[in-house]
């Protein structure tokens, strides 16, 4: 009976005008996109520098900065409230501004100071900016060091599991992550309370199928689906952005199936309460945006507030993202990844049964 | 032997009470009618009856289970087939019927003697989408798809709502077969015309039942002179009709109105002359026997007067 029933479901899914060119489409949409999108790599900061000094020291600071990739020096101004002129009109993002005699300064006193303004209406970029910014200062004058003082301290920063800090290896897991979330949470969301809508639920409740079956014959078809998608965003990850996972592909696949299991059921959960597509459309993005922005997926949960943490914790999503990199980048196994695993099937025991549960034939 | 008991049956939705405590029961291979216009709780009887809502207090038994705490029972007994169209659009004919035997543990080929006299009609089109069929054809189907396993009781909630007049009498053609092979029949209609086709009818109104009795029986006992009336200027006839002293009730009946009189000895010529006197003339008055729609309008009157 069950194969029938599952049978079922993905004939209603292909003879969908829509929705299997959605599931083809969608991964690799995002794929293509997302990691270009959302990537935080600062490059090319518009400078304007105020060089009221004019001297070798000041023209070949401004040198260096141009040289590195991070900065353009786009204008010079003759006075610090003309550079104002330019950030206000957004032609620069950052000032720097160089004093009168900054150079017999730096000779004499070996103390001279310069200004940075930075331009914060993007918060990220004018931070990272200022930052990128101070360091090749410093980085100018320890290197200008002839006189013998060298840094005492030398400190070589050496990045492991994303040596290169390519931000599209640290994003692809993530991505990955989110994908499966929307498409095989959003489709079972929708799928009783669509039955419900259509009527189709009445006549299957007048029959003697179980609820276990029943409920199985819907999650099953998304955890295929699930696969599918899984597999094309792995060749995709590996062809466009040669990322592929240094841990067992073995692992990654029976880990993503457990998610899938969790979104799914989650998902059968809120339409066996929603009396309508639409609600259960909103409902489901009520806690996919909370899931999503509390998983670590954008930003560390570990720089959260103590209570975010918290909420953090109930989030079967942060612990996927975090299986997900160990396996992607870091390469770990299932002995490293207990925690999050039994994080997760708890997730997966709990919705789906709750999903079994709360789906009743009689009201 | 009683395929179905159902007694005191009380429903409220909120601040809406649905059933007011109802009871019938139907004998195996009895077809039974529910008759009442929308919203009158039809309906809602079904959903209990069919284990799809529980009632509020009273007992429903079908086949000898009680819709508690046998309803695993009855759902592999009854055939259901609700007032909308509630088969999967996107399967074929032949994948929806395929698709309902198999969840009653059964198949196509084991029942269809059943089924044929219905299915064979649809057959040519067994290859077409449920979505692409017409409104006769999909009732067609779900009423196969309703017998596949061979149910015991069959309830048909409002078959023919939305269905042309050629089908709709093909249609009670076919349940008549299906009563002869002694499958307890429920239907309901908003149709009085289809009420006569039972064997028995309930007449149901806000919840209650008003009069259950075979359809002449029905008719019979309503111990009131009937008269239909036509003329050319029909609403201000009838608003001068209601005022009559003689006339208890009149109502508007398709083309023509259909008046109650107080008293039997009342004759046509006296309703023409007493119209004749208030300044209508050219009146077509003629005496008449009651139908099940004139004794629905006349109990429902009588009921609110109450």
């Amino acid at each position: 009976m069950l194969k029938y029933l599952i049978e079922k479901e993905f004939k209603a899914i292909m003879r969908n005008k829509f929705l299997p060119k959605l599931i083809l489409v969608f991964p690799v949409m995002m794929m293509l996109l997302m990691p270009w999108a959302a990537n935080l790599d600062i490059k090319d900061i518009k400078v304007a520098v105020v060089d009221n000094d004019r001297s070798q020291l000041s023209t070949g600071l401004v040198n260096k900065i141009n040289s590195s990739t991070y900065f353009i020096v786009e204008r010079y101004a003759k006075s610090y409230n003309d550079a104002k002129t330019m950030v206000q009109n957004g032609e620069v993002d950052i000032i720097l501004e160089i004093p009168e005699n900054y150079e017999k300064d730096q000779v004499r006193e070996k103390n001279a100071k310069v200004n940075i303004s930075v331009n914060a209406v993007n918060g990220t970029r004018g931070a990272m900016g200022g930052a990128y910014l101070s360091n090749i200062i410093s980085e100018f004058f320890s290197g200008r060091n002839v006189s013998g003082q060298t840094a005492l301290i030398n400190v070589a920063t050496q990045t492991r599991y994303n040596p290169t800090m390519d931000y599209k290896k640290f994003m692809v897991p993530a991505l990955m992550t989110m994908l499966l979330t929307l498409l095989c949470g959003f489709l079972p969301a929708l799928n009783i309370v669509s039955e419900k809508e259509a009527g189709t639920i009445e006549q299957i409740n007048v029959t003697p199928i179980p609820k276990f079956t029943f409920i199985f014959s819907k999650l099953i078809p998304y955890w295929i689906i699930g696969f599918i998608v899984l597999t094309i965003v792995i060749l995709l990850a590996k062809i466009i952005y040669g990322v592929s996972p240094v841990g067992s592909l073995a692992t990654f696949y029976l880990l993503a199936s457990v998610f899938v299991l969790v979104v799914s059921g989650l998902g059968l959960v809120i339409s066996n309460y929603s009396n309508t597509m639409q609600q259960a459309m909103f409902v489901m993005f009520f806690f996919m945006l909370i899931m999503i922005m509390m998983a670590g997926l954008f930003t560390p949960v570990d720089s959260m507030p103590e209570w975010a943490q918290l909420i953090a914790g109930i989030n079967p999503m942060r612990y996927f993202i975090e299986i997900m990199r160990m396996l992607y980048l870091k390469g770990s196994g299932l002995s490293d990844l207990t925690r999050q695993i039994t994080a997760l099937a708890l997730f997966a025991a709990a919705f789906n049964l709750w999903a079994i549960i709360s789906y009743r034939k009689k009201n | 032997m009683e395929s179905i008991i159902v007694k005191d049956v009380t429903k409220r939705y909120g601040s809406v009470q649905a059933l007011r405590g109802v009871s019938f029961s139907a004998h195996k291979g009895e077809m039974f009618g529910l008759i009442g216009p929308d919203g009158s709780g039809k309906t809602s009887l079904f959903r209990i009856m069919t284990t799809l809502l529980l009632a509020d207090s009273g007992s429903v038994t079908v086949d000898g289970f009680d819709v508690r705490k046998d309803y695993k029972r009855i759902r592999e007994r009854v055939g259901y087939m609700p007032g909308r169209f509630s088969l999967y659009q996107d399967l074929s004919v032949e994948e929806n019927l395929n698709f309902f035997a198999t969840l009653f543990k059964t198949t196509v080929e084991e029942n269809y003697p059943l089924v044929k006299d219905i299915y064979s009609q649809i057959e040519p089109f067994k290859k077409r989408k449920a979505r692409d069929l017409s409104g006769g054809m999909k009732q067609k189907l779900a009423l196969s798809c309703a017998l596949i396993h061979k149910p015991s009781v069959l309830f048909l909630d409002e078959p023919t709502t939305g269905v042309d007049p050629v089908s709709r009498k093909e249609f009670w053609g076919m349940l008549g077969r299906l009563k002869e092979q002694g499958i307890t029949i429920i239907v309901s209609t908003p149709y009085m015309d289809e009420a006569k086709l039972c064997d028995r009818i309930a007449l149901i109104n806000e919840g209650t039942f008003m009069k259950i009795d075979t359809p002449a029986g029905i008719t019979s006992s309503l111990e009131k002179k009937i008269m239909s009336v036509k003329g050319d200027d029909m609403y201000p006839i009838l608003k001068a009709l209601r005022e009559l002293p003689i006339v208890d009730m009149a109502f508007g009946f398709g083309d023509m109105h259909h008046i109650t009189l107080r008293d039997f000895s009342t004759t046509t010529d006296a309703v023409v002359k007493m119209m004749g006197n208030i300044g209508f003339t050219n009146l077509e008055v003629r005496e008449i026997d009651a139908n099940i729609e004139d004794c629905y309008m006349i109990l429902s009157k009588m009921k609110s007067e109450n």
